[in-house]
């Protein structure tokens, strides 16, 4: 199992702030192919340029690799400060 | 975004944490800053000739809008990892004495502060140099987004999310170069 998370508009976007994916083991640009492919609709939102990715909280790049257990969260650049 | 590079540290993941520092303080809260408090507790018996802060507000206007009020959304966990991080990698830079993050999150009014940043060392170029560092990184990949409350032109209100600035990425590129 593997816990997604999005954040701030994407959140909103998407409708969700979180779901679990089931039996996924590979790169996090797979792990977003399987969302867009499973909710067609979000494809728009999350395959944008700007979204940014994290992998158990830190930030990671598309060639990262998911593994069972992991949390990963997508979310849009960010504002604070 | 394009041309923003990752900020990886050079610590093993065993080894994150080690940079921190009892005296560092890092803490993300849905309550109001006490900046003097804040100061004293950083400042006081620090022993360091300096000592530099920085204090982010709400402001009252942003993108040709008048703003009335401000929400912060974060990413509990990654929030506090990312602040540490930012805070061990100000450490292997300069010869800091404290360091204190505090940044606030949830509803907020014009004027309130959102961001105390401050540090100590024995020499000021130490203190404004990682002052400044740290709130760069900060701006650009500390997980926290803004959402502000803007009155349209027929006065009515309106929410938007706030937008990166790429001002803010082209700070953070100057630190990689150096």
């Amino acid at each position: 199992m593997v816990k997604v998370l999005f954040f701030a508009r994407l959140r909103q976007q998407l409708g969700t702030g979180e779901i679990s994916l089931a039996d996924f083991s590979g790169s996090l640009s797979a792990l977003r192919e399987v969302l867009c492919e499973q909710h067609p609709d979000w494809s728009a939102h999350l395959q944008r340029d700007d979204i940014r990715m994290a992998l158990n909280q830190e930030l990671a790049e598309s060639e990262a690799v998911v593994n069972a257990g992991d949390e990963v969260a997508f979310f849009p650049p960010v504002t604070g400060g | 975004m394009p041309g923003m590079k990752l900020h990886f540290s050079r610590r093993s993941p065993a080894a994150r944490g080690v940079g921190m520092k009892a005296v560092d303080r890092i803490e993300v809260r849905e309550t109001p800053l006490d900046v003097a408090a804040e100061y004293s507790a950083l400042q006081g018996n620090s022993g360091d000739g300096a000592c530099t802060l920085f204090v982010g507000t709400v402001r009252d206007f942003n993108a040709g809008s008048d703003v009335c009020g401000l929400a912060l959304e974060h990413y509990p966990g990654m929030t506090e990892k990312s602040l540490q991080r930012i805070t061990c990698d100000a450490r292997d830079r300069w010869s800091l004495g404290r360091v204190t993050i505090v940044h606030r999150v949830g509803p907020m009014q014009i004027n309130d502060e959102i961001v105390f940043v401050g540090v100590t060392s024995p020499h000021r170029q130490a203190a404004f140099a990682a002052c400044q560092y740290i709130m760069d990184r900060l701006k650009t990949e500390a997980p926290f987004w803004k959402r502000e409350a803007v009155a349209d032109q027929t006065g009515s209100a309106a929410e938007r999310w706030v937008e990166a600035r790429e001002s803010d990425a082209a700070e953070m590129e100057k630190w990689s170069a150096g």
